[in-house]
């Protein structure tokens, strides 16, 4: 797609800027249909219908909400640092956009097709942990710091797990560059990571699920913005559209991690039947729809499970996953020296 | 004597956590101070308007002190500027507003013992039942935001779904679902309809899987096993003298319901059994055994509903119900097993119409004050599975 | 034991801090004891091997009119299932009763609230303040004089 564009253009800087706005274009429709898609989900599964008024089944629910977001009072409180205050939801978005720059959306297209893509995409998601931390520490809440420290503590001790569990792909690959990983899936559907080096590779997905899940503080790993304890955790002193940009950032991450389990795991853009549905735009589809089954999974679990407390969490991430993710390691290391 | 609780190993040393504390090896250079935290009046987890001052070191919370009294409605006063013991009702029924008829069985019940009137076996059969589906109502939404506590959003409207059933079957007999001032003095306001025993079985078929699709989701959930098992250990000595009833008591090991042990109403022709915490999961006394009674309970409920539909004699429902109330002078102490525990009324009337005064026993306002004593040297996520464990309804506890 | 055997064995301890007993034709009997001595006869009822009242059901004050105030205690015993009510009467310029904090953990809270409502001052109490009505209230609302005053904090009360 640079070079389409570059053709027509000529001029890169626009070209470039032109790239980095594309998953723009996904990021904000996506956290407008998964917001709805959310609701559907958690009311059929509670037995009830969910947003029904607003448009067909409440379709236009989140356009409505996102109007009424943005009509309400910009409060901030007078106690709170505001230039933190105000800075921290673009930095929490921010570091949740960046990571787009390496996600293949199709074979066409990539933001930045740069050959440390993966080690790129898991160091830039740190970048909204400073955000939060702003966030919490700025509101001047008690509350809100707690949820700030608790998510510090926690996305950065599940970075480990989710670095270890992608070393497996990469071990096999011998690659960072996400282009190259989602080549090295071609064909049917039984090249796909998950399905080598079987059973390895398939718990390692497990291991990196679970671990991402604590990244984008999805329950059962939400404790830094716990209702039913913080209120709101770091936003609870945001209201109208900052509270609504670091919602999207939250949306945005969940794609993200999504997107690279399915770059990863699932085959990327490559259609299941090998050549049969396959090309630029199905690659764009078939990519669109593994995410959502990520994400559909990662709504399910939300719905399900209780919350895991801060100390367990840690137990959890720190004694729990890593020593599996070694023995993953060991597992594909020992399968590829001795299966050549 | 001293009754605060040990943690598993540490040494209970009640003024510990007073001083600031200093970190070893750098002399006076860090000090540590402790934050003072307010789980507010307004939170969604103190249940109600309940301010609890936390005072944490970190996330270990060294004392927690309950503020109360946010919704105190002068309920005592109110009741002795009553012309009419009979208008008493309405305010009972808004002590503890979830489990409504319970708290209207307990004010009858002793009424009728001061004025000493016998009332008719249809009435004896149609309170027992509806005090039981109140308990099942209590407890659902107990378990329900319980599972909201820990994070875990869907059981809530699982139990809402089967209490919307229940509450049908009230508005059918009585006109509202929460608020019922169904059961007066010597008798009830309205006799049931004629569906009524059909409609009652049909629940009780219908909830029975009920019980076992949110054992199935939640109690057996290790996650929520981790939160709540070995959290809030409160043991039975303790619990006794701090005058803990109810699930509280009972999730303690002591097998302790005074539907058995102090019978009142008709409750002795009945089997049924008491489910009694056994430290399964965790230690005895903890929050899962608080919980698990309750289900269990809930099961037991539905024993008795069935036992006492199909016993239900027919009769007149108001055939007892004074013309005028005047009670001799005296006064009696009464107290019944509602869901939450032990609810006790102390009538004192001087001979006139009007109550002279009226004391309320509540549980939660008992069960509430070991909430300081359980919840030393646990962390910030324990108060909440503490305080849900106790399940504690704001009307009563300010009244 | 039965409410006579109660009394009875009290009044041979406690001899003349135990006043008037009313065991027969009441529903619930009663017995009531000197202010000043709440505490060692609480003491005795619960650790005695006869007695063993290990349950503080109920905690009442109470507003006798004419200047004279109460508390009523309602005791229960789990081991030998026998219950006492005991009484004090004190008056409203010398509302001193002794605590029974010490004795039963569910009389901290219930003190509270009889100091709250009622007025009585409970010795040895260790934390002493109101439970229901805000820190700063003037006055006993379940007192049968009590007056609904008209400004509270600068705010009208009665609205």
């Amino acid at each position: 797609m640079k070079d389409f564009l570059l053709g027509i253009l000529q001029n890169e800087i626009l070209v470039y800027t032109l790239m980095a706005v594309v998953p723009l274009a996904w990021v904000i429709p996506f956290a407008l249909f998964a917001v709805w898609w959310e609701r559907k989900i958690s009311a059929h599964m509670q037995d009830r219908l969910g947003p029904m008024q607003a448009g067909w089944h409440g379709t236009i629910q989140t356009i409505a909400d996102i109007l009424k977001l943005m009509l309400k009072e910009d409060i901030v409180p007078t106690a709170a640092d505001s230039k933190l205050f105000k800075l921290a939801p673009y930095v929490v978005f921010g570091g949740a956009y960046a990571a787009y720059a390496v996600v293949p959306f199709s074979a066409a297209y990539v933001g930045s097709e740069i050959n440390v893509g993966l080690f790129y995409f898991i160091s830039i998601s740190s970048i909204a942990v400073v955000g939060l931390l702003m966030a919490g520490w700025a509101s001047n809440n008690k509350w809100s710091l707690y949820g700030a420290l608790r998510s510090a503590a926690q996305i950065v001790s599940y970075e480990i797990p989710v670095a270890l569990a992608i070393l497996t792909v990469v071990m096999v690959t011998g690659t960072l560059n996400l282009q190259e990983i989602n080549d090295a899936q071609g064909g049917m559907f039984w090249n796909w990571f998950i399905f080598q080096k079987f059973p390895f590779l398939f718990f390692a997905l497990v291991i990196y699920f679970t671990a991402s899940l604590a990244e984008v503080n999805r329950t059962p790993f939400d404790i830094p913005e716990a209702e039913s304890e913080l209120v709101g955790g770091y936003h609870t002193e945001y209201a109208g559209m900052r509270f609504a940009l670091l919602f999207l950032s939250e949306y945005a991450n969940m794609f993200a991690v999504s997107a690279i389990a399915t770059t990863m795991f699932l085959g990327g853009w490559n259609s299941p039947f090998g050549d049969f549905m396959s090309g630029p735009w199905w690659g764009v589809f078939w990519f669109l729809l593994k995410g959502m089954t990520f994400i559909f999974i990662q709504m399910w679990l939300r719905w399900t499970l209780p919350r895991v407390r801060v100390d367990q969490l840690m137990y959890v991430g720190w004694k729990v996953l890593i020593p599996f993710s070694f023995v993953l390691i060991l597992g594909v290391g020992v399968w590829m020296l001795a299966i050549q | 004597m001293d009754v605060t609780l040990q943690k598993e190993g540490a040494v209970a040393d009640v003024d510990a956590g007073r001083r600031p504390a200093t970190v070893p090896g750098l002399g006076r250079a860090l000090r540590a101070e402790e934050m003072v935290i307010n789980m507010g009046p307004q939170h969604p987890s103190t249940h109600g308007v309940l301010r609890l001052e936390l005072i944490v070191d970190g996330e270990i919370v060294v004392d927690a002190i309950p503020h109360i009294g946010y919704l105190h409605r002068c309920f005592e006063k109110h009741a002795e500027s009553m012309n009419n013991y009979q208008q008493v009702i309405p305010y009972v029924d808004r002590l503890d507003y979830v489990a409504a008829m319970s708290n209207e069985f307990g004010y009858v019940v002793a009424m009728e013992k001061l004025l000493k009137i016998q009332v008719p076996e249809r009435v004896e059969y149609i309170r027992v039942i509806m005090a039981e589906f109140s308990r099942i109502v209590s407890h659902l939404i107990a378990l329900g935001t319980y599972g909201i506590d820990m994070g875990a959003y869907t059981p809530f409207l699982y139990c809402m779904r089967d209490r919307e059933h229940v509450l049908d079957i009230f508005e059918e007999t009585c006109g509202a679902r929460l608020l019922y001032n169904y059961m007066w003095v010597g008798g009830l306001s309205h006799d049931v309809k004629p569906n009524f025993q059909d409609k009652t079985r049909d629940f009780c078929k219908y909830f029975r899987p009920k019980i076992a699709e949110l054992n199935e989701l939640l109690s057996y959930n290790k996650i929520f096993k981790e939160r709540t098992a070995g959290v809030g250990v409160l043991p039975p000595e303790v619990a006794i003298n701090y005058g803990a009833s109810g699930p509280v008591l009972r999730g303690s090991g002591v097998k302790w319901d005074l539907r058995k042990n102090d019978p009142y109403s008709i409750y002795n022709r009945f089997a049924f059994d008491i489910p009694v915490g056994m430290g399964i999961k965790g230690r005895v006394g903890d929050s899962w055994d608080r919980y698990m009674v309750r289900v269990h309970e809930m099961e037991q409920s539905v024993n008795i509903i069935e036992q006492a539909v199909e016993q239900l004699p027919a009769g007149d429902v108001q055939s007892a119900i004074p013309k005028r109330i005047r009670p001799e002078p005296g006064e009696v102490y009464v107290r019944t097993e509602t869901p939450k525990g032990e609810l006790g009324f102390y009538i004192v009337s001087d001979g006139t119409a009007s109550p002279y005064r009226v004391k309320v026993r509540p549980p939660c306002f008992v069960n509430l004050s070991t909430v300081p004593a359980i919840c030393r040297g646990s962390m910030i996520a324990d108060v909440v599975a503490i305080l849900g464990s106790i399940d504690i309804v704001l009307g009563e506890v300010d009244r | 034991m039965i409410a006579q055997e109660i009394h009875e064995t009290l009044k041979g301890t406690f001899g003349d801090a135990i006043f008037e007993a009313k065991v027969d034709g009441v529903l619930d009997p009663w017995i009531r004891v000197a202010p000043d001595r709440v505490r060692d006869i609480s003491l005795f009822l619960r650790d005695d091997g006869r007695m063993l009242f290990d349950s503080l059901m109920l905690l009442t004050g109470m507003d006798y009119t004419k200047g004279r105030l109460g508390v009523v205690y309602h005791l229960y015993s789990m081991k030998w299932n026998h219950r006492i009510v005991l009484k004090t009467e004190v008056t409203v310029d010398q509302p001193h009763v002794q605590s029974t904090e010490a004795i039963w953990k569910t009389a901290n809270w219930q003190e509270r609230e009889a100091f709250d409502m009622i007025g009585v001052v409970f010795d040895g109490h260790p934390d002493l303040r109101r439970i229901l009505m805000p820190d700063d209230w003037e006055g006993y609302p379940l007192r049968k004089d009590f007056q609904v005053p008209e400004f509270y904090n600068g705010m009208k009360v009665p609205y």
